[in-house]
């Protein structure tokens, strides 16, 4: 247990800000916006993975009673400064520019890619029309597996490219040759982590309205990214700064995809502007499956050096990494990959070789864990393989090798994308992992599962441990102020999703002044109420925006103390701000929070008290450059039925340290969503292609999500906090840590119960008939 | 409004409500809900009727509003997400998934809410197991189910003790 807190709010399981209004139905999402007049596009989307396009014939649509207009790239391109999205990081490595076309006028490079926008008085009568629009295709053979997309001869995933490599660069240190030359003992293997869809239960959607009176262009969006997605607008459409706004209304959670910037969006707002209309587009969930971002194939053959104790020498290998038809945000998650598989070991000499290939499938940019589930996956492997090998206890292999905590703060060789060393920052990882060891009874498993092998029944316990890279920086601006009234208002360009940002920024606010979360209101994700911001990603608001909220709010809270002095004619040291008061400490004289900003407001001719700078209001850009890492253990056990092959999972441990915690519920929420995508990603989720990159589970009946009689019975948590150093608030990103070591944990727990039959498992999503051909393959070459 | 094709005159109450409307043949019974009563806490994730999320209660019993047509409700007595309280003070399902962080993004709550209003309407005292088969229809990306299986058995135990009293 923790000790107990000096903070009020902070710390504490305080009731969110947003709950009541998505309880009540009072909640707005995209789709609950609006206007008299409405149109409503459907989109006229690619059937083929790969063909040219000859000819688009648009006359049928066109003459729909209700439709307004059928928009293709010769349409829009007048009004447009780019017919591409030009919007991939920088990055020295890639080997040609694939950005998306806003609406793909020569050739189509996947199924769903968006061809025309059909604009018509309802949603009905669009989707009707675009049925009638005729685009003649000559379809190309398909880049469908990144493996094969390599070979040389391969079909190209767009027409003639030199090769399907879109990037390629290689990460390492020390000596590797040296290391494997030397080592006791070297083990080799191959790994693939399959794709997935990031099925947030809302879609994407977007809203565009045109304001006559102020001619400011404003576009709702269920995005993760509103500043982004402004920037991109403003550039594409010539409009300038002021003459566009993106919100976020309530989003129906995020997950990675909604923090690109998509066709969809310069389409409506294009839309909007062009039409004088305001426009309606919700992405249906068949269109999720084709046009919405995906995540995770990735192939990869490594081999790992050890000394006679299990020591690692040396890592290296390759990654082949599907990169999708485009690039819509850059190598960041290969690169985020090849970090993650060193860092809760000390790995002295590394080197991977990493291919980003081009495929004739939806664009891969993160969803969840982006990178590091795979990472993870790998490195845990190959250690379970090492213990295998060297008959060691699977948690004592790892034990040897992770970073001590004495180590602390550890400099690693590795650098982050942006150039900057890293550095964990802090953290005991053998001490997480032998917490939850003790919470699961890992030694005392053995005897349970000899127990019930005597039973017939093969159950099995895994481990896996992770370091997680959060709060990327450099910045997320918040800005406090205290109104009139009395409220607080708070705004940043942090975005919400479901991951209660509201409720952090609120709480990291209300500490300092006055304790009151009902005195709190918060606008996140509007470029209307905060000039500068990031959004959401890469678990970083609550590092990020939660230590700028944190810098103004003490700023604010100075200035009111000072004020309140002159007002009360008292010293600042004997005051207190409590509720919607400062006050003497203990009780006496008073003055209201509203008193104080009508007083800083300033009166003509007369003195602001204490001469401060006129206003209540401060905003902070706190910039962290350095990544903070947090870090767990996750202990897994299931039940094989060795007749179906059906997996079980019977018990999760999660240990695990993000620093400081600012709100225990909030964090443990984030975990366990996080635990079930995993658990997903490692049982069930399979986004099925055929061998024309056609994709065959489009379904929710198909592409099966993990449900509630799935999941284990109640995760064990053991919270461990070290502070990080690197924030005033010692704070840590969770967000992503519960889906990144669940597919290692898990392959590690089934290893295990199927042992008898010496299984060995590198690839996930492991569905029923995967283990019976696992234990059939078994059994044959074991015999 | 579906400016195509054949319309017909509905009469039906929701949340109490009494409404008659012109609506076309086609239109889905969640659209009509959200767009021409906007009553839009009824949420639409996947309109194939695997979600969950646009579930309501249809003279009572749980029904996909994304899979009917709105023609269907003549004469019938829905409750969505709207009318589960009274407004003001939140029904104790409601409560408790506040109090247990049963919701994050919230976009599958209103169908999971009335899913479980159904539940306990039909067996007070619910296991865990039996919440856990109940809401195995309704998919949340959020929460992993947890706190919503521990909300609904709090919310139980309070209902039970409220009738009691």
């Amino acid at each position: 247990m923790s000790a107990p807190l000096d903070t009020r709010i902070v710390g504490h399981s305080v009731t969110r800000l947003e709950d009541r209004a998505l309880l009540m139905g009072q909640a707005r999402f995209v789709d609950d916006i609006a206007f008299p007049g409405l149109l409503h596009i459907a989109f006229v989307r690619s059937p083929h993975a790969h063909a040219l396009i000859h000819s688009i014939d648009k006359s049928a649509a066109l003459e729909v009673p209700g439709v307004h207009a059928v928009l293709t790239m010769d349409d829009i391109a007048p009004y447009l400064a780019d017919r591409l999205l030009k919007v991939a990081l920088p990055s020295p490595a890639y080997r040609q520019e694939l950005h998306r076309p806003v609406l793909a006028d020569r050739e189509v490079v996947h199924v769903g890619e968006a061809i025309a926008a059909v604009i018509a008085d309802s949603r009905y009568v669009a989707e009707d029309a675009a049925a009638l629009v005729f685009v003649d295709f000559d379809t190309l053979p398909v880049a469908n597996d990144c493996r094969e997309a390599l070979v040389p001869d391969a079909p190209r995933a767009h027409h003639g490219a030199p090769h399907n490599i879109a990037a390629e660069f290689d990460m390492g240190y020390g000596d590797c040759d040296a290391a494997f030359a030397a080592a006791a003992h070297v083990f080799k293997d191959s790994y693939w982590q399959h794709r997935g869809v990031a099925q947030s239960m809302e879609c994407r959607g977007v809203v565009a309205n045109l304001d006559m009176m102020s001619d400011v262009l404003t576009m709702w969006s269920s995005t993760q990214t509103p500043h982004a997605g402004k920037r991109v607008l403003c550039g594409l459409l010539g409009r300038d700064e002021d003459k566009l706004r993106v919100i976020t209304p309530d989003v129906g959670g995020g997950f990675g995809p909604k923090l690109v910037f998509y066709p969809e969006e310069a389409i409506v707002a294009l839309a909007a502007q062009m039409l004088q209309a305001p426009v309606k587009w919700i992405e249906d969930r068949r269109e999720h499956f084709v046009a919405t971002t995906q995540e995770r194939d990735q192939y990869w053959d490594m081999e790992i050096a050890v000394d006679a104790q299990g020591k690692i020498q040396g890592l290296r290998g390759l990654l082949i990494h599907d990169h999708g038809a485009y690039t819509a945000r850059g190598v960041n998650i290969a690169y985020g990959s090849a970090a993650a598989i060193t860092l809760p070991y000390v790995i002295p000499n590394y080197f991977l070789d990493i291919k980003l290939v081009a495929t004739n499938k939806v664009s891969v940019t993160p969803i969840r864990g982006a990178g590091q589930p795979q990472a993870v996956f790998v490195m845990e492997r190959l250690l379970d393989r090492v213990a295998r090998e060297l008959h060691l206890d699977r948690a004592e292999v790892r034990r040897r090798n992770l970073v001590p905590g004495a180590a602390m703060p550890y400099r690693t060789p590795l650098k982050t994308r942006g150039g900057m060393q890293v550095v964990l920052d802090s953290g005991d990882y053998p001490a997480t992992q032998k917490a939850a060891l003790d919470q699961a009874g890992w030694d005392e498993f053995k005897t349970r599962q000899s127990a019930a092998r005597a039973q017939g029944r093969y159950i099995g316990i895994g481990i896996a441990n992770y370091v997680e890279g959060t709060g990327r920086g450099p910045f997320e601006p918040v800005s406090v102020r205290v109104a009139e009234n009395g409220r607080i208002h708070v705004a940043s360009g942090a975005a919400a999703m479901g991951q209660s940002t509201k409720t952090m920024l609120a709480q990291v606010v209300a500490e300092q002044l006055g304790c009151d979360m009902d005195n709190i209101v918060v606008v996140a994700g509007d470029t209307g109420a905060i000039e500068l911001g990031m959004g959401g990603f890469n678990s970083r608001q609550a590092v990020m925006a939660g230590s700028s909220a944190h810098a103004a709010a003490l700023k604010i809270r100075k200035k009111i103390l000072l004020v309140a002095s002159h007002m009360l004619n008292v010293g600042e040291q004997a005051l207190e701000i409590e509720g919607r008061v400062v006050r003497l400490k203990g009780g006496g004289a008073q003055v209201e929070l509203a008193e104080i900003a009508k007083a800083v407001a300033g009166l003509p001719g007369y003195y602001i008290p204490g001469n401060v700078e006129p206003g209540l209001q401060a905003t902070e850009h706190v910039i962290i450059n350095d990544m903070t890492y947090a870090n767990g253990s996750c202990v897994v056990e299931v039940e094989v039925d060795v007749d179906t092959g059906l997996v079980t999972v019977a018990r999760v441990v999660f240990a695990h340290d993000c620093g400081k915690m600012l709100h225990p519920k909030i964090v443990e929420g984030q975990i366990i969503g996080g635990i079930a995508h995993g658990l997903g990603n490692a049982l069930f989720e399979w986004m099925a292609y055929d061998e024309n990159a056609q994709p065959v589970s489009n379904t929710l009946a198909e592409y099966l999500l993990i449900t509630s009689t799935e999941m284990p019975p109640p995760v064990e948590f053991v919270h461990l906090e070290s502070p990080s150093p690197l924030n005033e608030l010692g704070i840590k990103g969770v967000g992503e840590s519960g889906v990144i070591p669940m597919t290692a944990a898990v392959a590690s727990a089934i290893e295990d119960a199927l042992a008898s039959f010496n299984v060995t498992i590198t690839k996930v999503p492991l569905s029923p008939p995967d283990i019976i051909a696992l234990i059939d393959a078994a059994s044959r070459t074991g015999a | 409004m579906d400016s195509a094709g054949e319309t017909r005159n509905i009469s039906l109450t929701v949340n109490g409500k009494a409404y008659s409307k012109a609506v076309s043949v086609r239109m889905t019974l969640a659209d009509f809900l959200r767009h021409e009563l906007r009553l839009t806490g009824t949420h639409v994730g996947c309109e194939h009727g695997v979600c969950g999320a646009c579930t309501i209660l249809f003279d009572g019993l749980s029904a996909r509003s994304c899979l009917m047509l709105a023609v269907q409700a003549n004469g019938h007595e829905l409750t969505t997400v709207e009318g589960l309280s009274n407004g003001t003070d939140m029904h104790p399902l409601q409560q408790a998934l506040s109090d247990h962080h049963g919701l994050q993004c919230g976009f599958c709550t209103p169908g999971m809410l009335t899913t479980l209003v159904e539940l306990l309407t039909d067996n007070p005292s619910p296991s865990a197991e039996e919440v856990r088969i109940a809401i195995s229809g309704n998919l949340c990306r959020c929460t992993g189910y947890e706190g919503i299986v521990a909300a609904t058995l709090d919310a139980a135990a309070k209902m039970r003790a409220g009738a009691t009293t």
